[in-house]
């Protein structure tokens, strides 16, 4: 019967198991990942499944790389959402986590627009580098998502989101996640996004500053195809600052969202 | 007197007669919200020219900083 291991074509016989495979073929390795979950025993093989067999420590060559990327992910899934694209308003606090999470879950094209730089006061809870303050933010991220999972398109604006240039930027988009900073620049990209198409998928974000409880943190269904995730109310003030881990829940909530919307599911 | 409902719950409104004049009597801030009205999304630059009627229904999605 065949199989996949490593996403090579393999033949084997009905009654090989996962650990006479393993001896045949790659007899050093020390994880074993049967279609997308890792597993530690002996296991009866199907038609089909894909195997992935590593050894821990050893850098893999570029076409191998691919596949063990490919073998995380969820079968299935990943087809779905390989195909999509999802563009984020804003790469600060929200923005960069969100793009994060989506290149490692394998979404295959982020549209990531912001007109800001690196500083250093960004770093307490974005995801960019002390050697990258000075940067474009996009440039940042954009390098960053290479570095995590390179199979990902990613194109970037490094400029302010306008109603003139909203649809523009992000052509193509099949969820679209607002993850900005200000509050009028939030009410600007809902308001006019949401208008001139009604048809795509939003996801915003409101009140996630401080360190209140993390399951204040919601997501809401507002209105057809309008999603708003954050607690709606707790705002960054002087003595009350953003943090990584309120903004970070806030952030997968919103990837989680964009996720499960992109799945054809409600979020 | 008229009466809305906003965000799903009836309220009495004095005196306004657009949406800016409404934003302002319930004291919300007009460039910081994101206003349905029967449904369909207004911008801000609609604001000042629609007139509000007895009955209407309005979502009003007030944003806070932070991100």
């Amino acid at each position: 019967m065949l199989i996949f291991v490593n996403e090579q074509r393999v033949e084997c016989v009905e009654a090989e198991g996962l650990l006479e495979l393993q001896a045949r073929i790659k007899p050093d390795a020390d994880l074993m990942i049967v279609n997308g979950y890792p597993v530690s025993g002996d296991q009866p093989l199907q038609v089909g499944d894909r195997v992935t067999l590593i050894r821990r420590g050893e850098r893999p060559s570029p076409a191998e790389l691919e596949s063990l990327l490919l073998a995380r992910h969820t079968p299935g899934v990943h087809k779905k959402i390989k195909r999509a694209t999802v563009g984020v308003a804003g790469v600060g606090g929200l923005g960069s986590a969100i793009a994060v999470a989506l290149a490692r879950t394998g979404v295959g094209r982020l549209i990531l627009a912001d007109f800001d730089l690196v500083e250093p006061s960004n770093l307490n809870r974005q995801q960019y580098f002390i050697d990258q303050i000075g940067q474009p933010k996009v440039t940042a991220l954009k390098e960053n998502l290479r570095r995590i999972n390179p199979s990902v398109e990613v194109q970037v604006h490094c400029c302010r989101v306008t109603p003139e240039n909203l649809g523009e930027l992000f052509q193509g988009t099949d969820v679209m996640v607002e993850a900005f900073d200000a509050a009028e620049q939030k009410a600007m990209l809902v308001s006019h996004f949401r208008k001139a198409y009604p048809g795509i998928p939003l996801v915003a974000a409101s009140g996630m500053a401080g360190f209140h409880p993390a399951n204040s943190i919601r997501t809401r269904k507002l209105s057809e195809n309008l999603y708003l995730c954050g607690d709606g109310e707790t705002e960054a003030q002087a003595g009350r600052g953003l943090m990584a881990p309120r903004v970070g829940i806030a952030a997968h909530h919103q990837a989680n969202a964009a996720l499960r919307l992109l799945l054809g599911e409600e979020p | 007197m008229m009466q809305l409902i906003i965000n799903g719950k009836n309220r009495e409104i004095r005196g306004a007669q657009n949406l800016t004049e409404l934003l302002a009597e319930l004291q919300l801030a007009a460039d910081r919200i994101v206003v349905e009205l029967n449904r369909e999304i207004l911008t801000a630059d609609q604001f000042s020219s629609t007139t509000i009627k007895a009955g209407d229904r309005l979502e009003l999605i007030q944003f806070v900083g932070g991100g």
